[in-house]
C-alpha cells in the first residue's frame, strides 16, 4: 500500500503573482522533471495540443455516418471496431479493443465507468466532466432510465436499456439509431447530426432538420 | 480494494450536471497536469494500472473532494516521490536538486509526441483455453482484495451470463499485487437488473462487466 503524500506545500508567491495552490503544484513538478531531464516541455505542448484540437467527437461522428451509409462498414464495425476503424485511413491512429454496440427500436445502450473514467478518448476526445463525476459513475447501473431523465431523455418503458461498465481495456461506443427522412444523404451531411452524447448514449441524433452540413 | 472509488449503486450523489461550457481543461494547470501525466507514464516506471490503483489509494476525503485532474496531479506527484524521481525537498523548493536518475524507457519528446500518444494494446498469450463459453451461466467470486481490482462490489457474488469472450488480456489484479504481467481470458458479463438491485431495479434494464477469468466460477 502506498503512503500518502498528500501534503500540503505552503509556496510564497512569486513576482507578486496569485498562482493558485494547484498552479503552484504543477509548475513546481514539471520544473523539477525537466531540469532532470526527463520531460521535455515541447512533448507537453504537442499533446495538449492534441487533445485540444485534434481529437474529439468529429472522429466518431464520420465512423457513424459511415456505419449508417455502408451497410458492410456496419457489419465490420460491429464485428471489429478497431480493425474497421484503422482501416478508414484517418490520421490519428486508434487503439485496440474498440467495440462499438448498436442501438435498435428494443435496445438502447449506455456507457459507463463505475471504477474510474474509461472512455474511448481515440475517437471521442477527453471526457466531459460528468461523464467522470460522482453521480453519473454511481447512479449509471443502478437507475439508468432517472439518469437519461437528467438528460431530458425518456425512452418508452418497453425499450430494454444495457449498460455497459467498461471496467477492462475494452473501450465501448455506441452506434445510435439513423434519423428518419435522411435517405441517401452524404456522410459527411449525417455525420453532422452525430452528437457526442449520442455515442455514449446519454443523447440521441439530431433530426434530420438540424443538419448543418 | 474497496475504495470510494467504486461508486457503482452508491446513492446521495445527487443529479447528474451536463456541462454548459465544455472545454478540454478549464485551467492551464489541468493541461500541464495531463501531460506530464502521459509523458512520464510513457517512461515504463509504471504503467495503467498501477497508475490507477495510486488514484483508488487516495485518502477518501480527498479522493472525493478533488476534481479528476487534481487526481490525476496527486498520484503523479505521489509516483514520483515513491520511485525517487523527485524528493520531498524539491517539491517544496520547486527545483531540482540534481541529475535524475536513468528512466526505464525514453520518454515521448519532441513537438510529435501527441500524434504518438496511443492507447497500447493488452493481449496476452493465453496460458490455457478459455473456461467458459457464449451464454454460460456464471456467479462473480465474492472476493475483496486489498489490492487493486477490477471486479466492481456491485457485480460480486451475482449470476450473469457470458455475452462475449473478449480475448485474454494483462490481468490488473497480478499486475498491481505481483508486477507480473499474467495473461488471463476477458468476458462481457451481463446481468439482469433484478439480479443486481432486487426488487430496487429499474424494470426493463441489464448492466454488464468486462470481467476477467479468476473473477468468475461456474454457476
Amino acid at each position: 500500500m502506498p503512503n500518502d503524500h498528500d501534503h500540503d506545500h505552503h509556496h510564497d508567491h512569486e513576482h507578486g503573482s496569485e498562482l493558485s495552490e494547484m498552479q503552484l503544484r504543477v509548475r513546481a513538478l514539471e520544473t523539477i522533471l525537466t531540469e532532470k531531464g526527463h520531460v521535455d516541455p515541447a512533448a507537453l505542448d504537442s499533446i495538449i495540443e492534441t487533445y485540444e484540437t485534434k481529437i474529439g467527437p468529429h472522429i466518431g461522428a464520420q465512423v457513424v455516418a459511415k456505419a449508417w451509409a455502408d451497410p458492410e462498414f456496419r457489419e465490420a464495425l460491429l464485428a471489429d471496431a478497431s480493425k474497421a476503424i484503422s482501416q478508414l485511413g484517418l490520421q490519428q491512429k486508434v487503439g485496440d479493443h474498440l467495440i462499438a454496440v448498436e442501438n435498435t427500436p428494443t435496445t438502447h445502450n449506455m456507457i459507463v465507468c463505475t471504477l474510474c473514467s474509461c472512455y474511448p478518448w481515440d475517437l471521442l476526445g477527453l471526457p466531459p466532466a460528468w461523464y467522470k463525476s460522482a453521480p453519473y459513475r454511481s447512479r449509471t447501473v443502478k437507475e439508468p432510465r432517472k439518469v437519461l431523465a437528467d438528460f431530458g431523455v425518456t425512452l418508452p418503458n418497453e425499450t430494454k436499456v444495457r449498460v455497459w461498465d467498461s471496467t477492462a481495456e475494452t473501450r465501448f461506443i455506441v452506434l445510435p439509431m439513423r434519423p428518419a427522412e435522411t435517405e441517401g444523404w452524404s456522410e459527411e451531411k449525417l455525420a453532422s447530426l452525430v452528437t457526442r452524447d449520442s455515442m455514449i448514449g446519454t443523447g440521441f441524433p439530431k433530426a434530420a432538420n438540424e443538419a448543418t452540413a | 480494494m474497496n475504495g470510494v472509488h467504486d461508486m457503482g449503486g452508491m446513492d446521495g450523489f445527487g443529479k447528474v450536471a451536463p456541462d454548459l461550457h465544455e472545454v478540454p481543461f478549464h485551467a492551464e494547470w489541468q493541461a500541464r497536469s495531463f501531460a506530464l501525466n502521459r509523458v512520464m507514464g510513457s517512461a515504463g516506471e509504471w504503467n495503467i494500472d498501477v497508475g490507477r490503483y495510486w488514484i483508488e489509494t487516495l485518502p477518501p476525503a480527498v479522493y472525493l473532494s478533488s476534481s479528476y485532474y487534481r487526481k490525476w496531479f496527486l498520484r503523479l506527484e505521489r509516483l514520483c516521490l515513491d520511485r525517487g524521481l523527485v524528493s520531498e525537498a524539491e517539491l517544496a523548493s520547486g527545483r531540482s536538486g540534481g541529475p535524475g536518475r536513468p528512466l526505464k524507457r525514453q520518454p515521448l519528446s519532441g513537438s510529435q509526441a501527441g500524434a504518438a500518444v496511443s492507447r497500447p494494446n493488452h493481449d496476452q498469450p493465453p496460458r490455457a483455453p478459455a473456461v467458459f463459453t457464449v451464454g454460460q451461466k456464471v456467479r462473480t467470486r465474492k472476493i475483496h482484495p486489498r489490492s487493486h481490482t477490477r471486479l466492481p462490489r456491485f457485480a460480486r457474488g451475482h449470476v450473469g451470463t457470458i455475452e462475449r469472450i473478449q480475448g485474454c488480456h494483462t490481468f490488473p489484479d497480478a499486475m498491481v499485487e505481483k508486477g507480473i504481467k499474467q495473461g488471463e481470458w476477458l468476458y462481457t458479463v451481463v446481468f439482469d437488473g433484478r439480479e443486481l438491485w432486487g426488487p430496487d431495479a429499474e424494470d426493463g434494464t441489464s448492466v454488464s462487466i468486462e470481467a476477467f477469468e479468476p473473477y468468475l466460477e461456474p454457476a
